[in-house]
This record gives C-alpha cells, sequence and structure tokens, in this order.
C-alpha cells in the first residue's frame, strides 16, 4: 500500500536542510511505520533530490516522525536552479512510497 | 471579588503567514476576534536584503511594501475593538514602517495612536569587521565581504515586551524570530520570567503553530478524498486563547472557512523544525517533542506540553549577499509525443548554449509535468503525460549571460521541434541568504515611540 493511506505529511525547508512529517493517521500504526519507514528507505526513495544524511526524529505522542534530510534543497531556497526551490513538493513524493500493511 | 472567577484568557490571531498574504482574514479577526493582539508575520529569509535594497536607494522605504494596504484595512477595527498589533513588517526599516503607519492612523483619523519601533537586529558593520564562518557551509564570511547585502540578527522578544509595557498600540520590528512574535504579548500579559524555560517553550509552541495564519486551520492541508477542508476560498486564520500557565487553545472564527483539527495541529507543529527536543530560539530552546494535542469540540484543539531548556550564548544571523544571476526559459509542447519534442528541445538547448559559449556555474533542464519537482526516478511507472512544458535554468556570472539562457529556449519557436508554444524567459541577480551565529553581546534589542 501506499504511505498516503497512513499518513499525512507537511514540508518544511530552512537553508539547504529539508524536513518533511510522517503523521499517522491511527496512531496504532505507529509502531509499523516505526519498523517499516526507516531513514535508510526514505533516502532511497529520494534519491534524486537528497545529497546528504536523512535523521529520523520520533514523536510517539502524536504518533509522528519528523525526517530532516541534509544538502536536499539545490544550495539552498534562496539561490536553487529547481522549480520549486523550496521543496515544498516533497512531501506527497514520499506519500507515494510503497511500505508493507500493518497488521491490523 | 468572587471566589470562583475564570481564569484569564488573552486572545491572539495570526493576521498574516507570509508578506504577500491575503489581507481580508486579518480584517475579520480584527473585527469579530475579540481579540488582544494580531501579529502579521510577514519576513521571509530574503525578503530583507531585498527591502535593504530599496531602504538604500531611499531612506525613507525598506519596509514591507503591503504595510499600508494591511494598516489601512485593520487599523480602524483593530483601535476600536482595543487590539494591539505587532508586526516585522519593519524589516530593513522599521522606524520608517512606524512614522508611515503614523502617516496612516493620522489620515484615518484615528486618534492618538502610539507606534514603536523595534531596532537593534542590523548587525551588518558587526559582521563585515569580524571573523565568521557560514554555518552550513563552513566557508568564511570575509571571502564575501564586497558582495554583502544585508546581516540581520533573529532578535527575541524582549524589545516588544518592553514596548507593550511603555504603552506601545502598535510594535513594528525588523527581524526578530518568528514565534517571539507571539511570545512577547503573552509574556508582557501573564508576566512570565525571562528563565522560566518550562514556560517559554510552551509558548514558543503557540507562537510557532500560529506563525504561518492559514497554515494550522486547514490552508496548506487539503488533499481531496484524504484531507478534506470546507470553503478554502475563505479561509479564516487562527486564534490562540491562552491561558496564565501556557495552556492554549487554538481556534478560528465560526463564520470562516477552513478547519482546525489534531491533524491540522501536528502538520504545523512539525513544519520547518529539525530536532524537535531542541528548537533553538534566541528566548529559549524549545522541546516540542512531548507536546500533545486534543480536539475538545469541532475547530477547538487544546495544544499542551511545549518544554524548554535554557537558551544559548548566541543568535543567528541571517547574512544576505549577491552571488551572481539566474537565467531561465520555459516552452510546452502537448499531444501525441509531446514528451520526445520535449527531449528534443532541451536537448537542442543544451548544445546551443554550448555552440554560443554561455558560460555557466550550474544548468538545469526539467520536463515538467515529468521530472522537474521529484526528480527522474519518481516518475518511473507513470504513464506519459498529454502535455509537457521544457525548462533550462542556469546560474551565470553576468546578466548577459543568463538573458543568453532565456533567449535560447524562446528561439525554439521558430527553431526547435513542432508544435512549442507559451515560452517564457526571465533573468534575475540572485541573493542568497547564509547564517552565521553572533554572540549576544554584540546585538542590543531596543525600541523607540513614535506618536501619532
Amino acid at each position: 500500500m501506499k504511505l498516503r493511506e497512513l499518513a499525512h505529511s507537511r514540508t518544511g525547508d530552512k537553508g539547504n536542510t529539508l524536513n518533511i512529517s510522517v503523521i499517522c493517521y491511527d496512531a496504532q500504526h505507529y509502531d509499523h511505520l516505526r519498523t517499516v519507514l526507516t531513514p535508510e528507505r526514505v533516502k532511497a526513495h529520494l534519491r534524486d533530490v537528497v545529497r546528504g544524511d536523512v535523521v529520523r526524529h520520533e514523536l510517539p505522542a502524536i504518533a509522528a516522525f519528523n525526517f530532516v534530510l541534509g544538502n536536499a534543497l539545490g544550495g539552498g531556497v534562496t539561490r536553487s536552479l529547481a522549480l520549486d526551490a523550496h521543496g515544498k513538493s516533497l512531501s506527497s513524493a514520499l506519500m507515494d512510497l510503497d511500505v508493507e500493511a500493518p497488521a491490523s | 471579588m468572587t471566589a470562583t472567577q475564570p481564569q484569564r484568557r488573552v486572545r491572539i490571531g495570526a493576521g498574516a503567514g507570509y508578506s504577500g498574504d491575503r489581507t481580508e482574514p486579518a480584517v475579520e479577526l480584527a473585527q469579530h476576534g475579540a481579540l488582544d493582539y494580531l501579529v502579521f508575520e510577514c519576513l521571509a529569509e530574503r525578503t530583507i536584503a531585498i527591502a535593504q535594497q530599496a531602504r538604500s536607494k531611499d531612506p525613507e522605504l525598506g519596509y514591507d511594501p503591503l504595510l499600508e494596504t494591511r494598516m489601512k484595512a485593520v487599523l480602524p477595527a483593530a483601535l476600536r475593538n482595543g487590539v494591539r498589533v505587532i508586526s516585522n513588517m519593519g524589516a530593513a526599516n522599521p522606524l520608517a514602517a512606524a512614522r508611515k503607519t503614523a502617516e496612516i492612523a493620522r489620515s484615518l483619523g484615528l486618534g492618538d495612536v502610539k507606534i514603536a519601533a523595534v531596532t537593534g537586529d542590523d548587525v551588518l558593520d558587526v559582521v563585515r569587521q569580524g571573523d565568521f564562518c557560514f554555518v552550513e557551509s563552513g566557508e568564511r564570511v570575509a571571502d564575501y565581504k564586497d558582495r554583502l547585502v544585508s546581516a540581520n540578527a533573529y532578535l527575541g522578544a524582549s524589545a516588544i515586551v518592553d514596548a507593550l509595557a511603555a504603552g506601545a498600540q502598535i510594535v513594528l520590528t525588523g527581524r526578530v524570530a518568528d514565534p517571539s512574535l507571539f511570545v512577547a504579548p503573552l509574556i508582557h500579559e501573564f508576566g512570565w520570567r525571562m528563565d522560566d524555560w518550562q514556560t517559554l517553550g510552551q509558548a514558543t509552541v503557540i507562537g510557532h503553530l500560529l506563525e504561518c495564519a492559514g497554515q494550522i486551520t486547514g490552508g496548506y492541508f487539503a488533499d481531496p478524498g484524504f484531507k478534506d477542508v470546507p470553503e478554502l476560498a475563505r479561509l479564516g486564520f487562527p486564534i490562540a486563547e491562552v491561558g496564565q500557565d501556557g495552556a492554549v487553545v487554538i481556534t478560528k472564527l465560526a463564520q470562516a472557512g477552513g478547519r482546525v483539527t489534531e491533524a491540522t495541529c501536528k502538520e504545523q507543529l512539525l513544519y520547518e523544525i529539525h530536532d524537535p527536543q531542541r528548537y533553538l530560539q534566541p528566548d529559549v530552546v524549545a522541546d516540542f517533542s512531548q507536546v500533545r494535542v486534543a480536539q475538545e469540540a469541532p475547530d477547538r484543539v487544546r495544544v499542551s506540553g511545549g518544554r524548554g531548556t535554557p537558551r544559548t550564548d548566541t543568535l543567528k544571523v541571517s547574512v544576505a549577499y549577491f552571488d551572481g544571476y539566474i537565467g531561465e526559459g520555459q516552452i510546452s509542447y502537448g499531444g501525441p509525443g509531446a514528451l520526445a519534442r520535449a527531449r528534443l528541445a532541451l536537448d537542442i538547448v543544451r548544445e546551443r548554449l554550448v555552440l554560443t559559449g554561455v558560460e555557466t556555474r550550474e544548468l538545469r533542464f526539467d520536463l515538467i509535468g515529468v521530472n522537474a519537482l521529484h526528480g527522474e526516478t519518481a516518475a518511473v511507472g507513470y504513464a506519459e503525460p498529454y502535455e509537457v512544458r521544457a525548462r533550462v535554468a542556469g546560474r551565470t556570472t553576468s546578466l548577459a549571460q543568463a538573458v543568453q539562457i532565456g533567449n535560447e529556449v524562446e528561439t525554439l519557436y521558430t527553431n526547435g521541434p513542432a508544435g512549442g508554444g507559451g515560452a517564457t524567459k526571465s533573468a534575475r541577480e540572485v541573493v542568497a541568504v547564509q547564517s552565521v551565529l553572533l554572540p549576544r553581546e554584540h546585538v542590543t534589542p531596543a525600541f523607540s515611540m513614535v506618536e501619532a
């Protein structure tokens, strides 16, 4: 199934660093996504865009993750040649990720 | 006096989430929000550098270009209803913004209005003379000496608090950390200590949730079939109802479009933050990791659990500098074979830029509709689009060469593949921004009062 069916997301930018939140619709899916949605997998999925490291921060109190993606904005919002210099549309790219369905 | 006096609430509204934001939602809040404060966050990373260029041409300019529009629209209702206004629309010239606002208040016959301008964020001289390195790239600022445009420290809440204590009804600032625009009136109202880190952490949560205005009331959220939002054309901006202990409910006007839900609050909580346990702010290092959200009624969400630890000894400074030019051109292809013709178009421009000797430091070839947003691999497995827009963008050291890039796209009309249409081109000078960290002792926030 697509990640989009389990979670929603918003992208933010600071300098040349991007963050993408992944927020479970149902808190019961948090542990499942914690297992399958590794930073390595996120980096592989967004490999055309992210040149740096991907770090995952965990927020169990709101059943969410915050992925921080280094060197992901073509040198930074203010100087990028990209059509979407802020990388704002990348949350939708992550929602297209195929993930294993949770047990329940 | 009664024994069970209800807890006092301060009501803060957000009037703008960026410099070009809609105007009517703020007017609606000033009229009907029963607000104590209306806060406009209008200053993006690069905005102040652009404003600085305007100021260098005219010393009475350099504030937000929409200041006049917003003030004229909002002040009559705000002042009538006792709503105090706080904004970073002062940009590169808060004093001129205050004088302009005083002029507007006079022209509207609004009576005596006390307007404060907060200064001290401009640290260009300090940065120019010191030995600093950019945080992300590690490059020395000194290597950029001849190209620097502006350097502004992210101030905290203190000077705004002082201005409010002195009776300011309107406070205009330059660069202030976005959440601090909201933290300041709460400190003023509730008398929180500037080293009450836990409370300042929760206050930062409140400011962070409000600073992008419509982004917490259903803006930038809708995804039809998954996340539906009613009446986005009449999206209402948020209101925070805050108690003495920092407890907060986020809500909106009943008649306004949009919605406030746990999901909208969570998305905004994580917007533009990195480590949620250490969100560095000038007033506090905020910890969002224990924050909880709870829907207590339709369009009413309680947000609790923000914490904090002591602030750091440095302030972030945005340093803007000229960084060459960007030239760009686009042209569209549609119908059968559109993708192949667009690819051919890009190949032609790639070769033309070599043949004509256009020197670029970086070049980018996009197929809008295919790979411009997320790269080549994202589109694998998706059907070929009916229409495609070819785009070429390049970085150059001269404006003339930037112009040539767009020209080479435009000449595809008569020299390129069949059926190209809708060509556009542009060339612009780049003002880039990087950050340095500046010890606090170099920065002296202050305010001065202008009376209308």
